[in-house]
């Protein structure tokens, strides 16, 4: 079988956008009836990946062969029809259309998706039902459903398993198995080692736009986890806890049992004064949502969020502000008024405490912008219009915004992606000098090295459940990873 | 697991909120014009063929840009199109006797979709936004209208003007209804039964999921644009039969007042929810509502007053019941 050419191959494949290079050298190779992982940590390359060998996207560089022979798809219409059809964490389901309709939109026979749907246990659902109607965990079976009636050579899976109960999620695995056994391909990416493990025989690991190892995935997980951080793990495991434990004050936010949708289901923890309390999570696994509900910009399903011991009722992010909770987002431009001054974004949310009726209190208003502007040290010379600004300056603004305003605690998502490795210097220290004077900080990061540099302690989030908890001087990027991939239960089941 | 299966089977209050769908509308009308018989008791079949008349160019006006909002998209320059085909109508007609008229009428219907086909390219290739870009074909079509006709004139013989007027059939059936529900069953029938308009439906409501099945979205919502634009050319020709000449500026009307049928007659304007018989509806409501005021002796310009508010009205409520669906 291996002497046989691979199905799909892929060779050097890159993209860049901008100056985002996402992809520099990405190769796969699934061979006929193989169940093949793609695994990577955040920012690795795999969407873009997947993007390219569905059309989605055109390669820059590389090549791409089916079955011996040289492609490279332009639309997802075009890879499907050579066969290649994928199956999106999110439903590609038209919500408007009834389930009937959107097989027909794919042009696929309405009787082998019954047969389809009828294996995955859930051909009960009318196919007349507009599909907005269907739980959203339904709908994604009911892709799968499509995807498989279609006959496909390679099936892709992203995430199928993501919110699915368990029940659902063994009826997928024995579908995925059946379907292998005719001979078809299935690219698997998840993030739950357990799960590619017992379906997947090899996985292809991307690290930084580059494959970097082919292995069997039995019995490999550590092998898994080691390509993923490759050669950093050593530099990151010898560096030394930067500072001893603070001494904390009492709790300045407590969350209880926060649930939301399928993204968070029980979230507990506390930050106390005077402390930097990280979030580390891969993709998807409720940070957004989890940040979103304690700033008020979503409303929670339920659950408790406590400031200074009073329960909060956050129906607006102005609740949330109140009670001196302030959300850094982690797209800046959504917070900013990009064609006004630095003096006026900064000014904006102090402007409830400085005076609510009359003319604004220019000098107070310009004192306080200046002190949150000299603290931050922002590059005033293009100052006159917040969007000329670097990224790395633009964040700073939103930082000072709060700085000028007052806060208790400060919900940071994300705040150094795409800047300067001295602003991001800048932005830690800052974090620590705000929790030296008692107020506190909770910080997520996409980039696990920051929760060392930045925090006193760290959760870890995996599936919109809690699944550990660390202080900063053991939270090394291999433990972190390993917790954001489900791989530490132990300590999670402690937790709850 | 079962359970989830049963709950989307269906239950009685989801098929009274479909049947509220379906008949909201028509009860509408019919509560509407029970009120205008209240305040005008002599309203009868003769105000009826007024009434359908008047509303014909607004309906086709509307069923235009529902086409185009189904799909995703809006089309501010409905009203330049019309008014194209207006005065193509009234100039070319002029002299033509009633065949010959009616040969004429192709022509039109080809210059119509032509222009469709324009804007739904110019939106397709150039990304531009839906509004700006028709907002600005808007302006072409309007300076077009200038330069066929500079000042209201022209005509057709008067067979074809008389096309929609009377009632041949039954009193209370108008030939302009007759003409109405033929046209725009013509135009719209062909994409609702066909693949196309499970395309345009797929293209408004997600553009995203609908790319990922396969679907086409730009070309879908070109078709969309070709569909309003023949659309557009029927409703000038009803423009031409209504008022007799040709106006190079008479459309400016229908442009928002087809974006008022359409929210009024539950097209979402998000895109891929809605059918053709509320904004058809609509577009009578929006007709009779200025009738109503002036058998009640209200000052015409109080009545635009009034006649806004209720458009708001109406549109929040409809926007309250979608919150409420969104929410359970």
């Amino acid at each position: 079988m291996n002497d046989a050419p691979p199905l799909l191959h892929i060779r050097g494949v890159a993209k860049t956008f901008g100056a985002v290079r996402a992809l520099r050298s990405a190769d796969l190779e699934v061979r006929a009836g193989e169940a093949h992982a793609l695994m990577g940590a955040n920012g690795a390359g795999k969407s873009t990946l997947v993007k390219i060998i569905t059309g989605v996207f055109s390669a820059d560089a590389g090549e791409m062969t089916l079955a011996g022979q040289p492609v490279a798809f332009r639309s997802p219409a075009e890879a499907r029809r050579a066969g290649i059809v994928s199956v999106y964490q999110d439903p590609a389901i038209v919500p408007d259309l009834t389930v009937a309709q959107n097989m027909r939109l794919a042009r696929v026979p309405t009787d082998k998706v019954k047969a389809a749907m009828r294996d995955l246990g859930v051909e009960r659902i009318d196919l007349r039902t507009v599909a907005r109607d269907v739980d959203f965990a339904l709908l994604r079976l009911i892709d799968l459903a499509r995807a498989l009636a279609s006959d496909p050579r390679i099936l892709m899976l992203d995430e199928i398993t993501a919110a699915l109960p368990a029940d659902l999620s063994e009826r997928v695995f024995k579908v995925v198995r059946d379907f292998r056994s005719r001979g078809a391909s299935v690219i698997f990416i998840s993030h739950r080692m357990a799960e590619i493990a017992m379906l997947c025989d090899r996985a292809t690991v991307l690290r930084d736009g580059v494959t970097v190892g082919v292995t069997p995935t039995k019995g490999a997980e550590e092998t898994i986890v080691n390509l993923m951080l490759g050669s950093d793990v050593a530099k990151a495991t010898t560096a030394p806890a930067a500072r001893p434990e603070t001494a904390h004050g009492g709790p300045a936010l407590e969350v209880k049992d926060l649930s939301y949708g399928h993204a968070l289901r029980g979230v507990s923890f506390r930050v106390n004064r005077g402390e930097v309390l990280g979030v580390a999570a891969l993709e998807g696994q409720g940070q957004e949502e989890l940040f979103d509900c304690i700033a008020g910009v979503r409303r929670a399903d339920a659950g408790e969020v406590r400031a200074e011991g009073h329960v909060l009722k956050l129906r607006h992010p102005a609740d949330a502000i109140r009670a001196g909770l302030v959300l850094v987002p982690a797209n800046r431009l959504v917070s900013l008024l990009p064609q006004r001054s630095v003096q006026e974004n900064v000014a904006l949310a102090a402007f409830g405490r400085l005076r609510s009726w009359g003319p604004i209190a220019v000098g107070e208003e310009r004192r306080r912008v200046d002190m949150a502007v000299r603290k931050l040290q922002i590059d005033t010379r293009a100052a006159a219009e917040v969007r000329r600004l670097s990224g790395g300056n633009m964040q700073k603004v939103v930082i000072a915004r709060w700085i000028a305003a007052g806060f208790k605690t400060l919900l940071c998502f994300d705040p150094t992606r795409g800047i300067d490795i001295g602003t991001k210097k800048q932005i830690y220290a800052l974090m620590r000098e705000i929790a030296d004077q008692g107020l506190s900080v909770l910080l997520f990061t996409s980039e696990l090295p920051e929760i060392r540099l930045a925090c006193d302690r760290a959760i870890v989030l995996f599936g919109g459940r809690i699944s550990g908890e660390m202080p900063a001087a053991e939270a090394d990027e291999a433990r972190l990873l390993r917790a954001a991939h489900g791989l530490i239960h132990a300590e999670a089941a402690a937790l709850a | 697991m079962t359970d989830a299966a049963a709950r989307n089977t269906g239950s009685p209050w989801r098929a009274l909120a479909r049947a509220g769908r379906f008949l909201g509308m028509p009860l509408l009308l019919a509560a509407s014009l029970a009120a205008t018989v209240a305040v005008h008791p002599d309203f009868g079949s003769f105000e009826i063929q007024s009434l359908a008349l008047g509303a014909l160019p607004l309906a086709l006006a509307a069923a235009a840009q529902a086409i185009v909002v189904i799909s995703g998209g809006i089309d501010l320059s409905i009203g330049s199109m019309i008014a194209v085909s207006n005065v193509l109508s009234a100039s070319l007609m002029q002299h033509a006797d009633f065949r010959q008229s009616l040969a004429l009428s192709i022509v039109v219907l080809i210059a119509g979709a032509g222009q469709g086909l324009l804007n739904g390219l110019v939106v397709a290739f150039s990304r531009i936004p839906d509004v700006v870009a028709t907002l600005t074909t808007g302006f072409i079509w309007g300076g077009v209208a200038l330069l066929i006709l500079e000042r209201p004139g022209g005509g057709a013989p008067a067979a074809y003007l008389n096309i929609g007027a009377g009632a041949d059939f039954w009193p209370w059936l108008p030939n302009a209804l007759v003409v109405m529900i033929a046209a725009i069953a013509a135009i719209w029938l062909p994409i609702r039964l066909s693949r196309i308009g499970l395309l345009i439906y797929a293209a408004g409501s997600d553009p995203v999921a609908a790319f990922r099945s396969g679907v086409n979205v730009m070309r879908a919502r070109t078709i969309a644009y070709v569909f309003s634009g023949i659309a557009c050319a029927v409703g000038g020709m009803a423009l031409t039969m209504t008022t007799g000449i040709g106006a190079p500026l008479a459309g400016a009307y229908y442009t928002l007042s087809s974006v008022a049928a359409v929210v009024i007659g539950g097209v979402s304007l998000a895109g891929g929810r809605g059918g053709m018989v509320g904004p058809v509806i609509a577009a009578l409501l929006l007709t009779l509502a200025p009738m109503v005021l002036v058998f009640l002796g209200i000052d015409p310009n109080y009545g635009q007053v009034i006649q806004g508010t209720l458009i708001v009205l109406v549109v929040m409520i409809a926007g309250l019941f979608a919150f409420l669906q969104e929410r359970k």
